[in-house]
């Protein structure tokens, strides 16, 4: 930033400045508002009645301010809330493992002393260029390990990734050669040396690369697609991708179980604004989260891009 | 030092890189089984699945499940789509993307500069069902925001959903959406490293801030341009399905301007239960990947041999 602030303050603020500056503000302002509209229109959604966006149709702004979609999806919060644990558990225990694995991983192929690294790597990289594709592994996972409706088989394709790998790898081998190397004439072992020399400093990489694994559980709808049919076992993504596409099911759902189910008549409950409110409840917290980690999401574009 | 060859040689490695072998363990035994054992299964291409049979009992049918995929016009459609949209995501995603690194740069702003910038990130959180929901939300027929403006303007209302002529629009308009401000990244670090004496020395030759983009920015960038243009060109015949399956879904009528390689290739395994002829369609893409990807790599090699990948 310091670095632009000089080259850009030298400029004299001739007519051509000006003109640069409607054109960067204006082409900057309008991608932006365009990245956001569409979440706000869905926010709007979800707090209008359902009468009025049958009669007008979405809009920015909330039509008829209205709290009945919400309180539709919470007349039957546990559906919502089991897929959310899942998701949770699911993306929790992922991220331990795959960072676990992948540090391990990217530690021994940055080892200089392993002769035997460059082959290992091929191993990995060769997985990026050719694959079996999807009908093998749909049965490698239903037919062979017979994980249809397990969690396993939410968890397993996920947890390790060559990219995530090279971003791990090219960030370890940032780490200065002496420092592990007077770790071990100090008699430090292989697995001391890793957890105790070089996880310390990797804090960032291991944030970054935490941060994509637990995105992608997080967002995970398609493992669910293909493995998983039971729907109490149904993560976020996928749960929402139902309900969404099947509304009258989810709304026959909730008038059966409501919890203080007077006489509901799913014909009496919202649909449209339903559809808007549930992908608030699904979308709302990682888009709180969104501050905190973006910047460890550049910072691992960025390491990515250089190969390790 | 010499080391000693053969068997005992190799074992004695062995033993000296005990500690190292065990940590690669569980990420090679993970590789094996599901990335090269499912390798193994494209021979179901040639095959008429049953579930009996499985993989390896089941009966050898030629190139039944190929000539099946190819007369009927599929493998045409489907590669032509997934050539096609790759090539408008690639093209207009990276001029998106370069101008709003270009563009940030020279606002002086900080606020206005870190809050674009978020807002740009956000699409690349979500996921694409909640995507569906935003396009279901904004090109709906009876309550969409599009065919709002419409009416209150006087007009009649667009049926989108029955409309495939309008989908290549939309689709190439979520995907930048939802890649511009990860996309962008890149390039504002490659801005961020240029030499600041390069501006300095255009600024003394009298370059206006125009030329200062197109004559000192631009060609700075161009090689960071060329090394992800290229690489993004080695994706050329996958098909993203997580857009397309959650923007057009199960949708028949728009699948002429929809379909993609891998839409059809999950249609047969999933609603035909054609194993067979999802393998191969699979088996096609496979090949075609490994090739572009093997000639891709070449070319970013010719051009920078730190970045070709082997």
């Amino acid at each position: 930033m310091a670095k632009e602030a000089t080259h850009l303050g030298k400029v004299k603020r001739g007519k051509d400045v000006v003109a640069l500056n409607i054109i960067a503000y204006g082409f900057s302002g309008l991608i932006a508002l365009l990245c956001l509209i569409p979440f706000l229109m869905i926010l709007a959604g979800s707090f209008s009645s359902e009468s009025a966006i049958t009669a007008n149709g979405f809009s920015l702004l909330p039509q008829d301010l209205s709290l009945e979609a919400y309180k539709t999806v919470f007349k039957e919060p546990i559906v919502v809330l089991r897929a959310y644990a899942t998701t949770i558990v699911l993306t929790a225990v992922g991220t331990a493992i795959g960072l676990l694995i992948q540090t391990m991983t990217a530690y021994v192929l940055s080892r200089k002393d392993f002769e035997w690294r460059n082959k290992f790597s091929f191993f990995f990289y060769f997985t990026t260029l050719f694959s079996g594709g999807l009908v093998p592994t749909f049965i490698l996972y239903t037919q062979t390990l017979k994980l249809q409706d397990n969690y396993l088989a939410l968890l397993l394709p996920l947890v390790f990734s060559v990219y995530n790998l090279l971003v791990m790898k090219s960030y370890i081998s940032s780490i200065p050669d002496s420092l592990v190397e007077s770790a071990r004439i100090d008699g430090c072992g292989e697995v001391r040396t890793l957890f105790q020399i070089v996880l310390p400093l990797i804090q960032p990489a291991l944030a970054t690369v935490g941060l994509f694994i637990a995105l992608a559980y997080w967002n995970d709808w398609y493992n669910a697609m293909l493995y998983i049919k039971a729907e109490e076992k149904y993560p976020l993504q996928y749960f929402l991708y139902q309900q969404v596409n099947n509304i009258e099911s989810y709304k026959k759902l909730i008038s059966n179980n409501a919890v203080n189910s007077a006489v509901v008549s799913s014909m009496s409950l919202p649909t449209q604004t339903l559809k808007m409110a549930l992908t608030i409840v699904v979308t709302g917290p990682i888009i709180l989260a969104f501050p905190m980690v973006q910047k460890y999401f550049v910072q691992g574009i960025t390491i990515g891009a250089v190969k390790g | 030092m010499k080391e000693k060859s053969g068997v005992k040689g190799f074992l004695k490695k062995l033993h000296k890189y005990r500690i190292y072998l065990l940590m690669l363990a569980p990420a090679v035994i993970y590789t094996l089984v599901f990335a090269y054992y499912p390798m193994t299964g494209i021979v179901m291409a040639f095959k008429k699945y049953n579930y009996s049979g499985g993989i390896w009992g089941s009966p050898w049918n030629g190139l039944e499940n190929f000539k099946f995929f190819f007369k009927s016009g599929q493998a045409g459609l489907v590669t032509r789509n997934t050539v096609l949209y790759n090539i408008a995501f690639i093209l207009v995603g990276t001029f998106t993307q370069v101008a709003v690194a270009v563009f940030l740069t020279e606002i002086h702003g900080k606020k206005f500069r870190k809050i674009s910038q978020s807002m740009m990130f956000l699409p690349y959180f979500i996921s694409w069902v909640i995507v569906g929901v935003m396009a279901f939300n904004i090109f709906s027929s009876d309550y969409g925001f599009i065919n709002r403006i419409i009416t209150s303007l006087g007009g009649e209302k667009v049926a989108f959903y029955t409309t495939p002529q309008a989908w290549p629009f939309i689709l190439l308009f979520f995907n930048i959406w939802k890649g511009v401000g990860y996309g962008s990244v890149m390039y504002l670090a490659a801005i961020m490293g240029i030499d600041t004496s390069v501006y300095e020395a255009a600024s003394i030759d009298g370059a206006n801030v125009f030329q200062r983009i197109f004559k000192v920015t631009i060609p700075m960038i161009m090689p960071t341009m060329i090394i992800l243009l290229l690489m993004s060109v080695g994706g050329i015949f996958k098909g993203n399905f997580d857009m397309f399956y959650n923007l057009v879904g199960s949708n028949g009528l728009l699948y002429n301007y929809t379909d993609v390689i891998d839409t059809l290739a999950m249609r047969a395994l999933i609603s035909s239960n054609d194993f067979g002829m999802s393998a191969a369609i699979g088996l096609f893409q496979s090949v075609l990947c490994f090739a572009t990807v093997t000639i891709v790599n070449k070319l970013v090699g010719l051009y920078d041999r730190d970045y070709a990948l082997f």
